[in-house]
């Protein structure tokens, strides 16, 4: 599949080699670029800088004992990081857990389609270019939601993005998952 | 899911939830909820992408400290070789999907009721104090306590169903009131109804009875 990597596969190969090899480049790999924004949602979130550090090196640490539980099928690397990110952050900063539904069942005898997850990645790329489209108070509005600036009752989820694709691709994933699992 | 679920959440609940503003009492019902309903765990999922894009456009330039990624491959060999992190094993059978096992500490059977009388009974669940999250049971064709909100309330069926003017609200419906709505929940025919329900205001009762109650019963 070369010819049709992405930003976004490429990040998906580096989490595959860590869970099959251990691959310690991949993980280098993925560390430089994500760990330095990590670090930076984090500060945003209102960490200081110790913490920020401290909290994204736990961060990319979880990434290497999770990479078995990833699943590109239904989320790009940024989005997988993004969620133990702010998992970390509920529980540094605000001392709460972050309840998670019960996964699906999948594990070794799941192995992702490679169409499939090519297409979820070029449509999470979709997501990003429209989110920088955006106009700027728009923008920095989603924003402040994702850095934990607003409360529950200041969201309102018309983001002016397009969700629908993306939805109903996961949607159609987690159909195949459920029908692999009867 | 043996019957269809109909009412979902809301996009702005689940927006909140991915972007992790939802107190911890809120979240207890949507993870619940999702784990039951694939269309809320999908709509769940696109909020999330939307919180991965936000990542990747970080500043990229804040630096990271001068050993970082030596520290963090030390966190990683310091870890026994065995302890990779497994997803827990989906809930079999029962009641209670696993988020809610989790805070409960088993199934229905394990649940530390409190008498509310009339056979309706609760257990609050332990949480962060922004919100409140309960289990609440309530005996088929019993009325819940008349009450309005002050606030946002979730209600989540795991067992039975209850009716209001919302419409029936079966195992996985999640009913989402705000302040305006004022309501009177009956039970079905049928199963008792178990719901769990969150609050992020104190519950105002307008019968006698239950506001009477309502300081020794801690609603
Ligand atoms: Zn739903």
């Amino acid at each position: 599949m070369s010819e049709r990597q992405t930003a976004d596969t490429r990040w998906v190969t580096c989490v595959t080699r860590i869970r099959d090899e251990r691959d310690q480049t991949a993980f280098a790999r993925l560390f430089a670029h994500f760990a330095p924004r990590v670090k930076a949602f984090l500060m945003k979130s209102g960490a200081d800088a110790a913490l920020a550090e401290e909290c994204a090196q736990e961060v990319m640490a979880t990434v290497w004992r999770k990479a078995h539980l990833f699943d590109p099928e239904r989320a790009s690397v940024a989005t997988w990081i993004f969620t133990i990110a702010r998992n970390r952050r509920i529980d540094a900063l605000r001392k709460q857990r972050h309840p998670e539904p019960e996964d699906l069942p999948w594990g070794p005898e799941h192995e992702p389609d490679q169409t499939e997850t090519l297409a979820l990645q070029q449509e999470s790329e979709q997501l990003g270019r429209a989110l920088q489209a955006l106009p700027e108070a728009q923008r920095v509005l989603i924003e402040r939601a994702y850095f934990g600036e607003l409360s529950h009752r200041e969201i309102a989820a018309e983001t002016g993005l397009p969700l629908g694709t993306i939805k109903s691709r996961i949607r159609l994933a987690l159909d195949r998952l459920r029908q692999e699992m009867t | 899911m043996t019957t269809p679920i109909t009412h979902h959440l809301t996009d702005d609940i689940l927006m909140a939830h991915a972007s992790g503003s939802l107190p911890e009492a809120f979240g207890l019902v949507v993870a619940t909820h999702v784990s039951l309903c694939d269309e809320c765990r999908a709509r769940l999922a696109g909020y999330e992408a939307v919180g991965g894009a936000v990542l990747e456009d970080s500043d990229p330039s804040v630096a990271m400290a001068e050993d970082s990624l030596a520290a963090t491959l030390r966190l990683i060999a310091a870890m026994p070789e065995d302890d990779r992190i497994d997803a827990p094993a989906p809930a079999e059978g029962g009641v209670f999907p696993m988020p809610l096992r989790d805070y409960v500490g088993g199934d229905a059977d394990a649940v530390q009721w409190r008498a509310l009388g009339g056979g309706v009974r609760q257990a609050v669940l332990p949480t962060a104090r922004d919100a409140t999250v309960r289990l609440l049971y309530i005996p088929a064709g019993m009325a819940m306590p008349d009450h309005g909100h002050g606030g946002m309330e979730l209600t989540l069926v795991l067992q039975g169903a209850f009716e209001d003017a919302g419409g029936r609200y079966g195992r996985g419906d999640v009913e989402v009131a705000g302040e305006d709505l004022d309501h009177t929940p009956v039970a079905a025919p049928g199963p008792d109804c178990i719901c769990l329900a969150a609050t992020d205001a104190p519950l105002k009762f307008h019968g006698l009875l239950p506001r009477l109650a309502q300081p020794f019963i801690g609603i």
